[in-house]
């Protein structure tokens, strides 16, 4: 394993520092550092590890049980279509279909020049809008392939 | 110059969904163009959500709605005399007039909608903390007798009755008890636990507190999924303003009452809504489910004693102790007391939220108050209670909204979530999604649930691939028997209970498979 860069060392234990009074930090810990590199480096699993007093495969384990965690940098937007039962309804996978055709990646999948990558997620508590997608933070609902078509636009130009 | 015109746009974020902060923005923009000034309040949203973005703006009559307002048509709308609830082909006039809202029970919801979600003063205002204060007057075992005399039953899928829960947690010795509120929410076709903590974030945290006290709780946590991040900015503002206000900390109103309360957030799965993996997530690891016994409210976070309950069943809490138990309890049926917070979702013509007391219907639900489909289809089928529930086809929703009836159909009421589908819907691929889903989501711990749900998946596929129809609808009975027995908890436990509803009621859908594909919705309603 190449070792880690000693900022990033550093970063993930001042991290660690922070929610020293926590119970249970684990995940809140996870969650600051995969919003500041955008995911998880295998590196920072050996630095937790040390850190927090627990086992390396502990570590691991945890960030690869959460789909939230990613192992890889993603796109610079990510598009999550909602594919759960009231999205359905109302044509969530005929828009699933529609987005990857465009974009011409499958979900799970980050276009070759890095701009987007397609995820699906089941809920978004939108099911009464569907169908239903979040593009980075914001979650948009009624969505068309139209609609989807200009959200990403203004995404991927912002 | 003149006081402000008070508008309402709804901070919700189903309403963001469709352009509410658009919407508000252009409301001041155009409101200082015609040289008026107004007030933009954020509130959450009524629930009307067919409706969103819907503004409301105060006039002598009341609260004129206007909806959906797309940002748009703002201009023209202020341009039209929106300002002064002028009429308009989206004025919908005084909302709490409308039918939709009239005829509803909003005893959790009583707020949500109307007031600032942020705002301490509208929180006090309009009764915030009476139960609070009423069971700060009472003993602990008196609360808890409350809680119980009111028959409120957990809001989170099991319907088991809080107050016994709370009882055990009071009666087992400890000098560090835990509250744990339950906001995964992860059921396709809910989102109530979400508009409540971005509508009325002060009612969930009154609520803990009232449980706090009960049981001999300091500590709580609310476990709010990562798919809610405006749910998790509210709950954590609410949470800091109810600490300047005294309503939580080491002297909770001045009681001496010592209660504090942190947001964590899930990470994408959904069994951690699955309370024994939930506490797992808390500690810090993997969410996976664990047998019980022992339970939860005797060994809990941490090991600790803990109540672990629902948002809306910790919400319900504070009216139940500012207007008493027994007005609680006369309202519903049966063994299902006071009110449920339906969901409308999915293809329905008017979708969001709905609280009554137990006891209508489902199709009064969906056809009177829904409107039947939003494509004008027929309804063909409806899941009411999440991804783990049964489908009902359309001649079946005489159905008392209870939990009971709903177990005797070999259904679930659950959540309270309720997805409608039209006449496009192809079952035998919502029964194999059922079976996917439990796939994908699986703690893994057990062999019928993590190894079933994959079978699962490829015995439908050869059912509607037309090999051996016969023998792989005995197998897939078989597998769903196995899993329905053989599972650890819920999540293998109730997939079958989609898989073989959908059997049941829809058995053409798997067998008679003419040229169907998967753009029979977009054919149906291009
Ligand atoms: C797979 C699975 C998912 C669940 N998801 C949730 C959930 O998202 N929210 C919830 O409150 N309860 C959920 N539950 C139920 C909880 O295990 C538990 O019964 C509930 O939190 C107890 O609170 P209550 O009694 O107030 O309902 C789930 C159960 C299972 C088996
Ligand atoms: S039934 Fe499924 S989710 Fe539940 S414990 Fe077993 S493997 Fe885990
Ligand atoms: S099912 Fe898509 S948002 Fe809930």
């Amino acid at each position: 394993m190449a070792s880690p860069d000693p900022s990033v060392t550093d970063r993930v234990r001042a991290l660690v520092a922070a929610h020293r009074g926590d119970r249970g930090a684990l995940l809140p810990i996870l969650h600051r550092i995969q919003a500041e590199f955008g995911y998880v480096d295998s590196d920072v699993v050996p630095v937790l590890a040390t850190e927090l007093n627990i086992s390396r495969a502990d570590v691991h384990g945890v960030v690869t049980f959460y789909t939230d965690f990613r192992a890889e940098p993603a796109g610079r937007t990510v598009v999550k279509l909602c594919r759960a039962e009231a999205c359905q309804s109302v044509g969530a996978e005929q828009l699933v279909a529609y987005a990857e055709r465009t974009l011409g990646i499958k979900v799970g999948q980050t276009t070759p020049d890095g701009s987007v990558t397609l995820e699906q997620v089941f809920c978004l508590g939108n099911c009464a809008l569907g169908p239903a997608g979040q593009i980075d933070e914001r979650v948009h609902g009624r969505l068309t392939p139209a609609r989807l078509d200009a959200l990403v636009t203004k995404a991927v130009d912002a | 110059m003149t006081t402000p015109v008070t508008v309402y746009v709804p901070r919700d974020s189903a309403a963001l969904s469709v352009g509410a902060d658009l919407v508000a923005a252009e409301i001041e923009r155009a409101a200082a163009e015609a040289g008026r000034s107004v007030r933009v309040v954020r509130n959450g949203s009524h629930g009307m959500l067919w409706l969103e973005p819907l503004v409301e703006v105060v006039t002598e009559r009341g609260r004129i709605g206007y909806g959906p307002v797309e940002p748009e048509a703002v201009a023209d709308l202020v341009a039209a005399g929106l300002l002064d609830g002028a009429d308009h082909e989206l004025c919908q006039g005084v909302v709490a007039e409308l039918p939709w809202l009239r005829d509803q029970t909003r005893l959790c919801f009583a707020r949500v909608g109307v007031t600032d979600p942020l705002s301490p003063e509208d929180y006090v205002g309009h009764g915030g903390l009476t139960g609070l204060r009423r069971a700060l007057e009472l003993t602990p075992a008196e609360v808890v007798a409350q809680v119980t005399e009111s028959g409120l039953r957990g809001r989170g899928g099991a319907g088991f009755p809080a107050g016994i829960k709370w009882k055990t947690v009071l009666e087992t010795p400890g000098e560090l008890k835990f509250v744990c509120c339950n906001a995964d929410e992860g059921d396709s076709g809910t989102f109530a636990d979400r508009m409540l903590m971005e509508g009325d974030p002060f009612t969930l945290i009154e609520g803990m507190t009232i449980a706090a006290y009960a049981v001999g709780a300091t500590e709580g946590y609310l476990y709010i999924r990562s798919e809610y991040p405006d749910a998790v900015r509210t709950m954590r503002r609410a949470i800091a303003v109810a600490r300047e206000q005294g309503w939580l900390g080491g002297d909770v109103l001045g009681s001496g009452l010592r209660f504090d309360l942190h947001v964590r957030v899930g990470a994408g799965a959904y069994i951690c809504g699955e309370e024994t993996a939930m506490l797992e997530s808390l500690e810090g690891k993997r969410g996976m489910v664990r047998a019980k016994p022992p339970i939860p409210a005797i060994t809990g976070l941490f090991g600790k004693p803990t109540v672990v309950n629902n948002v809306l069943t910790l919400a319900s809490v504070p009216t139940i102790l500012a207007d008493g138990a027994a007005a609680y309890q006369a309202l519903g049926v049966e063994r299902s007391r006071g009110t449920q917070v339906f969901q409308l979702a999915g293809n329905v013509a008017r979708g969001g939220i709905f609280e009554t007391a137990f006891g209508m219907t489902l199709g009064e639900l969906i056809h009177t108050y829904g409107g039947g489909t939003r494509t004008g289809r027929p309804v063909r089928a409806v899941q009411v209670g999440g991804p783990l529930g049964a489908y009902l086809p359309a001649d079946g929703l005489d159905l008392p909204m209870e939990y009971e009836a709903f177990a005797s159909a070999g259904a679930m009421l659950g959540h309270g979530g309720i997805v409608v589908f039209d006449d496009t819907v192809d079952m035998a691929a919502m029964a194999r999604f059922a079976m996917e889903f439990c796939a994908e989501e699986s703690c893994g711990k057990c062999t019928p649930c993590r190894v079933g749900a994959v079978r699962g998946v490829e015995v439908i596929d050869k059912i509607t691939a037309g090999q051996d129809p016969d023998g792989n609808l005995a197998l897939l009975g078989d597998l769903c028997e196995l899993m329905t027995e053989g599972s650890l908890c819920a999540m293998g436990g109730l997939t079958p209970m989609p898989v073989r509803s959908a059997l049941l009621h829809f058995p053409d859908d798997f067998t008679a498979r003419g040229e169907k594909s998967t753009g029979r919705y977009e054919e149906a309603n291009s």
